[in-house]
């Protein structure tokens, strides 16, 4: 039997959750090959709250309304970087968008990242982001015997690639690059961060050889610094700085 | 990608139909996507060695010197001594009378032109995709600016102020 405050309290509840979902539209574009060649865009109609996620709103899409929506999510509270995508024109990672920051009056538009190809609705294939991380030996490199303990760094040293440690590899910089948009042959900036990290980090020892291989035809030198990456870093990276500080790198180095 | 469609051992699909859709099966199997981004692990180094870098630098060092020579030209031809009024066959004459108008003029020519041309090509890398209209438009853009700068160098070196 409830007692007369629990009554209360389920008035309350169900009182705030019918004046708190708006309806919302979301814009999605489909794609499935095995279907047809074209994307299409596709509205689904939803009553949410305004204080949920985008990807929240998805999940009621493929739970509730339509099954067949692919999308990428494993951890869902931006950390794992699986589902950027580009949310009313931007790139964003949907669990860490609130309907209620995107103007949820207009549909909301939600789409692949560009530069990739597209396998099915939000999946892209992200062998090449991944080809051009490992291009530039994201790992420590060092000479000589390990030491017996840890290989201790000053916090100075320490704070000079403390910004492009935070990197999460969900490749929303890389696909906001007009650049990479052309023919993807460009490291990409996701690349040229996850090398910085390593440049210069005072433990490194592969410096010198990253340098040489962003110093390629298709390396730092094809940054036109529109600072599309910067703007679309969920995790507030400064992108930009830290390409120009590799090219920066690359020109002290020499002269 | 890998060929992992869900199907059962009577060959039927195991997600179903789909609807409205010619469902492509093991002998009809959906058209395969071409990578974007053809460098793997095999793909050799550019061996063009650090023109890219030596690109970017020029544009930079250019480009400072290349604000106090336009800015000083257009002082000198439309501000200063009456504006752009002065300027004639004369004008023109006088100034290139002085190896260092000459200089001035020359160096102008060569950095602006280079400049211009190094931003275009750059332009043209990252908008023209087919490798046959990225080939036409440099070499479009190549020729004329080889022709603009040697014919301005010639003018420059072989001007005569006594012309008939």
């Amino acid at each position: 039997m409830a007692t007369p405050t629990m009554d209360k309290l389920e008035a309350l509840e169900n009182d705030s959750t019918s004046s708190h979902l708006i309806t919302v539209t979301f814009r999605i574009r489909r794609f499935n090959p095995e279907i047809s060649a074209e994307a299409v865009w596709e509205d689904f109609q939803l009553e949410i709250d305004p204080k949920e996620r985008v990807l929240d709103g998805l999940h009621k899409i493929k739970w509730e309304l339509d099954g067949t929506l692919t999308f990428r999510r494993s951890c869902a509270h931006g950390i794992c970087g699986s589902d950027a995508m580009r949310i009313n024109g931007k790139n964003r990672l949907a669990c860490k968008t609130l309907i209620k920051d995107i103007n949820p009056e207009k549909p909301i538009t939600v789409e692949a990242i560009k530069g990739l190809t597209v396998l099915k609705d939000l999946v892209v294939d992200m062998d090449p982001f991944f080809q051009a991380y490992r291009d530039v030996m994201p790992f420590l490199v060092t000479k000589g015997n390990e030491p017996t303990r840890e290989r201790l760094q000053s916090a100075e040293d320490r704070e000079r690639f403390d910004d492009t440690t935070k990197c999460i590899l969900c490749a929303a910089c890389t696909s906001s690059c007009p650049v990479f948009w052309n023919d993807g042959q460009y490291f990409g900036p996701a690349a040229i961060v996850n090398a910085h990290r390593f440049i210069f980090d005072s433990r490194d020892e592969a410096g010198e050889q990253r340098l040489e291989i962003l110093n390629d035809r298709d390396g730092v030198w094809r940054c036109r610094t529109t600072f599309n990456c910067t703007d679309a870093c969920p995790r507030g990276i400064e992108v930009t700085k830290a390409i120009q500080e590799v090219k920066r790198a690359l020109i002290t180095r020499r002269y | 990608m890998s060929d992992t469609t869900l199907t059962k051992s009577d060959g039927t699909s195991g997600v179903g139909p789909v609807e409205g859709a010619p469902v492509y099966d093991v002998d009809n199997p959906a058209p395969y996507i071409e990578a974007p981004r053809k460098r793997t692990s095999k793909t050799p180094r550019s061996t063009r060695g650090n023109f890219e870098m030596a690109a970017w630098l020029f544009m930079r060092l250019s480009g400072v010197v290349l604000v106090v020579l336009v800015i000083g030209h257009l002082l000198i031809q439309l501000v200063l001594d009456g504006g752009v009024s002065k300027v004639g066959f004369a004008f023109v004459a006088g100034r290139w009378a002085s190896p260092f108008w000459q200089g001035w003029d020359l160096l102008m020519l060569w950095l602006a032109m280079l400049h211009g041309a190094n931003g275009l090509r750059t332009v043209i890398n990252d908008y023209a995709e087919r490798p046959q209209t990225r080939m036409w438009l440099k070499g479009l853009l190549y020729a004329a600016t080889v022709f603009t700068v040697l014919l301005g160098t010639l003018v420059i070196f072989t001007f005569d102020p006594n012309i008939r």
